[in-house]
């Protein structure tokens, strides 16, 4: 029996997994197999050849090569596990791969097998290479620390207050007896309350580094809860705010969003695997900043953006670039370009040159471009690019001979490409029409 | 019309980027040749055999849009040239240029059609007459330069078309036809 018996796991479109809120992941073994050793035809399935990843919630099972097989990614709540067996050393485990044992109790109502399922003994096989007693030891600790219950608390809880707000909201008491806030003053009470409480939880969080680790989860909830507040309200009100206060929200909005990576990988919890993950998250993470800069965008942008995003966790530049030559092997959209004068950037694969092509060309076919040329900050602010990157459409744009250069004490300027235009038999011939024609019609008329 | 003296300049005299040397391979081809068409031409009217490359060349600068070119272009446009068979290299350094709008061989026909013209076919000439005597006058021989002149007279000297006699001094040498 295989499928249906655990609770699948989302991917996204570079393969890695869509994790719930609060949810981090702190180990990744690959060449893993999951399977029951004792009982060969339990419900539990026979899952050969995946990527093992430890969060704080699950364990999740991901195939290796996800076209070919037809088992698909799976996950198991540490919540189901009952127990786990330590990891025995015996003369024979020093030939055979390391096997990890723990007990898992069906439980339905998480998506674990079936009602009156028989509970079973899972044998986790590391075929590949892998610090095992690193990971029991994580494992372990994750099972211990029962991090899902938390998160059901909160959920259940949210829930209850949604409940009261609900069945309370005629009348001007709240059920505790306190004056609910209506009106003008009460939304700016609301919002009082509000900046104290962040003002409160900020000057908290500075006031050692210790607290801000333990304080960071809150900060990215809260984070998260104003994102969602001002997302609802840019729906319901928009007729009623003014543009200052849209674009202030916006402006919220965004930095809000490029708050972060709730679980960023990490060496210490991908080891080998680092930069293929990496990869993958990145590849996930570049979406949103690719669309709002117009399908391409420079490597060092990305850099940075990604780098503020994970907060704490930097990565090198060198595991940026690793990560992005990955990407070849990977079924992304979005592929690394470099550029003949060496800069790289990130772009989409549907991304055409021939479009940036067109602009440019209607750019440098205005008649003072015909009499001047065009400089890269004329082509950035067409295009819509920073001049650095604008420089680099221009040249490339030369070097598909659509431009000519000129190069004077002036600084560094871009034609329309004549050269083909003029007949080599007859210098002074001007077609009526053409390329050639406008130019000579463009420019000032000499002695 | 631009005009540089009596030339009469092409349109594209005053592109700028006529006067960078373009990068792109297909684009600097297409420069190139509209470069050596110019020059050609200009030398042809103008009677201009040599061109220095460290040298002013009126083409080389064009004041209206304030370009000129660099040494490295004047060279590559040369370079073209005498890779054609358009232009030789006077010395080793690369630092003055024959310019053969006319080939050698070329040059010796205009010069055996000469001969023929004046009834010369037998007759002897001075070099100095052929230069910048009142038969050469208004032809393409006139002024023609020294170098040439002899290359080209080499050349039907070894066909047997003529015959060079050594004068006192160098402008005393004299040429026997014999057509």
């Amino acid at each position: 029996m295989t499928g249906n018996s655990l609770p699948p796991v989302k991917l996204t479109d570079s393969g890695r997994p869509v994790l719930l809120p609060n949810e981090i992941e702190c180990f990744f073994l690959s060449g893993v197999d999951l399977l029951c050793e004792d009982e060969p035809n339990t419900w539990f399935p026979h899952l050969k050849s995946g990527l093992l990843i430890l969060t704080t919630h699950r364990l999740l099972w991901i195939p290796e090569a996800a076209v070919a097989t037809s088992t698909s990614a799976s996950s198991v709540p540490l919540s189901s596990i009952s127990h786990i067996f330590p990891h025995k050393k015996s003369l024979k485990s020093v030939f055979a791969s390391p096997r990890v044992r723990f007990q898992v109790s069906p439980s339905p109502e998480r998506g674990v097998a079936t009602a009156g399922s028989r509970s079973v003994v899972v044998t986790v096989v590391v075929r590949g290479k892998g610090d095992c007693d690193a990971f029991v030891a994580k494992f372990w600790e994750n099972w211990r620390a029962r991090a899902w219950e938390e998160s059901e608390k909160a959920t259940s809880s949210s829930s209850n207050v949604a409940a009261v707000a609900g069945s309370s909201s005629s009348g001007i008491y709240s059920s505790d007896g306190t004056v609910r806030m209506v009106g003008v003053s009460g939304i700016l009470r609301k919002e009082q309350e509000m900046w104290e409480s962040t003002d409160k939880s900020l000057q908290d969080a500075f006031q050692d580094l210790n607290a801000l680790m333990s304080k960071a989860k809150e900060m990215v909830m809260l984070a998260e809860k104003m994102r969602q507040k001002l997302l609802s309200g840019s729906n319901s009100q928009t007729n009623t705010t003014n543009d200052e206060e849209m674009g202030s929200k916006e402006e919220m909005q965004e930095l809000l969003l490029s708050v972060g990576i709730i679980s960023p990988v990490t060496k210490e919890s991908a080891g080998a695997l680092y930069h293929q993950q990496l990869s993958r998250q990145l590849a996930d993470f570049v979406k949103v900043p690719l669309d709002r800069a117009g399908g391409i965008i420079n490597l060092i942008d990305i850099y940075c953006l990604f780098n503020r995003a994970r907060g704490t966790e930097l990565i090198s530049p060198d595991d940026l670039l690793q990560a992005c030559s990955l990407w070849e092997k990977f079924d992304v959209p979005i592929v690394l370009r470099k550029f003949d004068s060496g800069v790289m950037v990130i772009q989409n694969k549907s991304h055409s040159d021939e479009e940036v092509f067109t602009k440019i060309k209607v750019l440098v076919m205005k008649p003072d471009a015909l009499r001047s040329g065009i400089s890269p900050s004329d082509a950035a602010m067409t295009l819509g690019v920073a001049p650095a990157m604008a420089k680099e459409h221009l040249l490339s744009a030369e070097s598909k001979g659509i431009l000519c250069r000129d190069v004077s004490p002036d600084g560094f300027r871009f034609y329309i490409n004549l050269f083909s235009e003029i007949d080599r038999d007859d210098m002074h011939l001007v077609k009526d029409h053409g390329i050639y024609a406008s130019w000579v019609r463009a420019i000032p008329v000499h002695g | 019309m631009q005009k540089l003296g009596e030339f009469k300049l092409p349109h594209f005299f005053n592109y700028p980027p006529y006067f960078t040397l373009q990068p792109v391979r297909d684009t600097r081809e297409k420069q190139i040749q509209l470069w050596k068409e110019l020059i050609l031409d200009y030398c042809k009217t103008q009677k201009v055999f040599v061109i220095g490359l460290e040298e002013e060349f009126p083409l080389f600068t064009n004041t209206v849009i304030e370009r000129s070119l660099t040494f490295e272009a004047r060279e590559a446009f040369l370079l073209a040239l005498v890779s054609e068979g358009r232009a030789e290299w006077m010395d080793k350094g690369h630092r003055k240029c024959l310019i053969l709008w006319h080939r050698i061989q070329e040059w010796a026909d205009i010069l055996l059609q000469f001969a023929k013209d004046n009834g010369l076919e037998d007759g002897v000439v001075t070099i100095e007459e052929i230069r910048f005597g009142t038969e050469s006058q208004g032809t393409e021989l006139q002024g023609i330069d020294r170098t040439i002149l002899n290359r080209a007279l080499k050349l039907l000297e070894q066909k047997g078309k003529l015959v060079v006699f050594k004068g006192t001094s160098t402008d005393d040498e004299g040429i026997k036809f014999s057509v």
